[in-house]
């Protein structure tokens, strides 16, 4: 109510912009485009004085790679947190998926190991979005519970023990290299782009946006909600599951009880980071990536500079809360969280 | 007046000026307010009403040399909680209310009557029960806000302003979600308290109400103060000179050279009934050429009957036929698919997306038409439309790409009605369709709609306002308590006036 008597209280609305305004609205434009990228340099830069080997191209290569599990992760929350909900179930669809694909490929069966892994990934994420379309159950709530259930079921498939393959057909993904660049962060940046695509260019992207911003008024403009989260919780799901094959690829192994343990909390601050508003309806893929980035940049760089592991964990945290107090102050009165 | 010079005004608010980046919101600005008289504030949206009432609450400050003076002091208004203790209590659109506390809770809402922290509801409670005795409120300190309709809540507030021994009352539309006979009982309300001495500012734009109820009118336009007319002064056309800055000529539009020959029936509506819950097995029948209206008041099934045509709530019977074919009509959907376009009476929470652009609030209910093989949206497509509509219902906007959430009320209702006359409707519903609209747009939207009728879409208008509907429909059925109770106009019926509509709506006539 504050932003909108601000704006129409001062009058201008009514009257022809000015030019003032418009120009004004264009550095809004740039600002928020360029959302935590001046966040990011500036950690770079910051880590560069302080090891003098951060930005070497082989350790930018590791972030990369250690970010991309993550990055796969985070799009797909970004589709679920988009539409006003939020998905914690993901770090356990990756390790079912996980310990399904090696499962799979200790068998005569190896070449459906990952078409499985996905379709482990596509059904438990379609539960997620049916309980929270058709049955209308909050979404925290709902994957709360999934979270949980599918940890169980990971555990189960697993056998409650390590499985591992030393002759993983896949393992390509995992530490592979196509024109010198690793398939990990292939995958991760294919997967931000075809988000972009699907986001930016799609009549299903913008219907993404309208039920996020409005779910009555999405609704009465006749576009059918349900299915719009079905498909947000359901691609989440997916890509929980590609980023178990990324994993599991990357260390021939998956362990249904350890492996994933709150990748969902890391995904969601990626997201947040990036922008993405909370409550839905604002934010982009390229602010997500960027999120990411940031997290495996700190990561990274404390480690580089010997920070002991509490140590990691409490900077971690009070950037990802200062970087969207930040943010929060840079926007103020323009858009929500 | 003699008032002027007997007694200094309660309120005055002299050379009040208020800058924002960019923006002059207002510029020597001046009020006065007596207790014992009711001053109207008018002004289109914009004028600057809304920041002018922000200054006076202290949630602005104004630019240096402005004043206000309270029975003829200075005071400097540091903040919200500083005016309310200077007997300043502003009543606004948007009810700040706590629907999960009791009425008595919100009444003492940061003011609790309290021991040691505990807090002593049993006092509470007996002292707001006084306060709504005198207000002669239907219901108890103890009922949740929640369960209170919007009439009841603004009763709330006025309970906590008395409570509080405030002098100045404002308020800022308060009519808005009333019905008439609940507007009835708040102007009689209002008339007690200027009776017991408080100054009272009354922010409107129905000219009728402040007609009815202002001792002087003060005027504002484009953020500054245009002048104040005494009751005696007080002419329609004078008023609406001052708030505009020019002539309205023909503020209704009615067709060209008078009513044109009603065409073929477009929409049939049979028995259409929710099951008796909100609304009774409902027929008419929509025809070429003709703009309906549906009055009644708050609550008489308007806008549920509605929903029941679009497909947005469930029917349980009845049926509805378009072009004398029968359709399935389940979901909005389907209504769009056939050509039916439902404007929401709340375009905020139930109409614009207010995070996105104009460009994309125009395009939402026909991107899946102009899409590219595999839903690739057709960007190009998408652009011209939103020129186009901006265009031909000039919507004041410096370009597509602004976020819909910054225009004014007039604005975004146009945008939301481009949106609909994208889809090339059959029949369009238009419900409140000039709620919070200033008059300028609302003249410009009501020459939109009698466009659209001409040129062959059914269109139906739902209002309270029943000035609204007199101006410009043909015909106007009238609803009570979930039926049709009867229809006024129309070849051979009864002329369309006041009376033969509010006696249908109040169950006088059957």
């Amino acid at each position: 109510m504050t932003t909108e008597t601000a704006i129409t209280g001062t009058g201008s609305a009514d009257r022809p912009i000015q030019g003032t305004t418009s120009h004004s609205q264009v550095m809004k434009g740039l600002i928020q485009a360029a959302g935590m990228l001046p966040v990011l340099i500036l950690i770079c830069v910051g880590f560069e004085l302080a090891t003098g080997k951060f930005m070497a191209v082989r350790n930018l290569g590791i972030v990369m790679q250690q970010a991309s599990i993550n990055i796969v992760l985070a799009a797909g929350m970004t589709f679920v947190i988009l539409t006003g909900g939020i998905d914690l179930a993901v770090g356990s669809v990756l390790a079912a998926s996980a310990v399904t694909a090696l499962a799979l490929s200790l068998t005569g069966f190896s070449f459906i190991a990952i078409p499985a892994a996905l379709l482990c990934g596509l059904v438990l994420g379609s539960v997620n979005g049916c309980l929270v379309a058709y049955i209308r159950l909050p979404p925290f709530i709902v994957t709360l519970g999934m979270m949980t259930a599918v940890r169980g079921l990971a555990r189960f498939l697993s056998n409650d023990t390590t499985v591992f393959n030393p002759a993983l057909s896949f393992a390509w993904i995992g530490n592979g290299r196509l024109f010198g660049v690793p398939w990990l962060v292939v995958v991760a940046l294919s997967v931000i782009a075809a988000s972009w695509f699907i986001l930016r260019r799609t009549v299903l992207g913008m219907r993404i946006y309208a039920v996020g911003g409005n779910p009555v008024a999405a609704r009465l403009s006749g576009i059918k909600v349900t299915s719009i989260l079905l498909f947000a919780y359901a691609t989440s799901g997916v890509l929980a599951a590609l980023g178990g094959v990324m994993s599991a690829a990357r260390t021939y192994s998956a362990n249904g009880a350890q492996l994933g343990l709150s990748y969902e909390l890391d995904a969601i601050a990626a997201v947040i980071l990036g922008g993405t508003s909370f409550v839905g309806g604002v934010g982009t893929i390229v602010g997500t990536l960027i999120g990411a980035l940031i997290i495996a940049v700190l990561s990274n760089g404390l480690i580089l500079m010997n920070v002991s592991e509490n140590w990691q964990l409490i900077i971690k945290g009070l950037v990802i809360i200062g970087a969207v107090a930040l943010d929060r102050y840079r926007m103020q009165g323009s858009a929500r969280t | 007046m003699t008032t002027e010079s007997e007694r200094p005004p309660m309120l005055e608010m002299r050379n009040i000026s208020k800058s924002f980046p960019g923006v002059k919101a207002l510029e020597h600005v001046q009020i006065k307010a007596w207790g014992g008289e009711v001053l109207s504030l008018m002004g289109e949206n914009g004028a600057g009403k809304s920041t002018l009432m922000k200054v006076l609450s202290g949630a602005y400050q104004a630019d240096p040399g402005g004043e206000i003076l309270i029975e003829g002091e200075r005071v400097a208004i540091a903040n919200p909680i500083h005016a309310r203790r200077l007997g300043i209590a502003i009543i606004y659109q948007e009810l700040c209310l706590a629907g999960n506390l009791t009425v008595a809770e919100n009444m003492f809402l940061g003011n609790e009557i309290a021991r040691n922290g505990v807090v002593d509801r049993g006092a509470m409670e007996q002292e707001c029960a006084a306060v709504l005795e005198r207000l002669g409120a239907g219901f108890t300190a103890a009922t949740l806000v929640g369960q209170l309709s919007i009439a009841e809540m603004q009763l709330v507030e006025i309970a906590r302003a008395l409570h509080g021994r405030s002098k100045i009352l404002v308020m800022d539309e308060p009519t808005t979600a009333l019905s008439s006979r609940e507007t009835d009982r708040l102007f009689t309300l209002i008339r007690g308290l200027r009776a017991d001495g408080l100054a009272i500012v009354y922010i409107s734009h129905r000219m009728d109400e402040v007609y009815e109820l202002s001792d002087r009118v003060s005027v504002l336009r484009d953020g500054s103060y245009v002048g104040t007319l005494t009751r005696a002064e007080l002419n329609p056309d004078r008023l609406v000179k001052m708030m505009v800055g020019r002539d309205l000529n023909s503020f209704y539009v009615k067709g060209d050279g008078g009513a044109p020959a009603r065409g073929r029936a477009i929409m049939d509506v049979r028995g259409l009934s929710d099951g008796g819950r909100r609304v009774h097995p409902c027929s008419f029948t929509l025809y070429e050429n003709e703009i309906l209206g549906i009055a009644g008041l708050v609550g008489a099934g308007r806008t549920e009957l509605a929903r029941l045509i679009y497909g947005a709530d469930r029917k349980s019977a009845g049926t509805v036929l378009l072009d004398s074919q029968a359709v399935e009509i389940r979901t909005p959907e389907d209504a769009l698919d056939h050509g039916i376009a439902y404007l929401t009476e709340d375009r905020k929470a139930q109409g614009l997306f207010l995070d996105m652009p104009v460009l994309e609030n125009i395009n939402l209910g026909v991107i899946h038409r102009d899409a590219r093989r595999g839903g690739i949206l057709n960007r190009g497509m998408a652009k011209r439309r939103a020129l186009d509509a901006i265009d031909s219902l000039s919507i004041r906007v410096a370009h597509a790409g602004v976020g819909v959430g910054s225009l004014s009320g007039g604005n975004q209702q146009k945008v939301l009605l481009s949106r609909w006359l994208a889809i090339n409707p059959r029949v369009l519903i238009l419900d409140e369709p000039t709620r919070g609209v200033d008059i300028g747009a609302k003249s410009e939207i009501y020459r939109i709609i009698d466009r659209l009728a001409r040129a062959g879409i059914g269109v139906l208008v739902i209002s309270s306002e029943l000035a609204e509907l007199i101006g410009i429909c043909d015909r106007v059925l009238v609803m009570r308590e979930g039926r049709i109770q009867g229809e006024v106009g129309g070849p051979g019926g009864r002329a369309v006036s006041q009376e033969a509509i509010m006696a249908y709506a109040a169950g006088v006539a059957a």
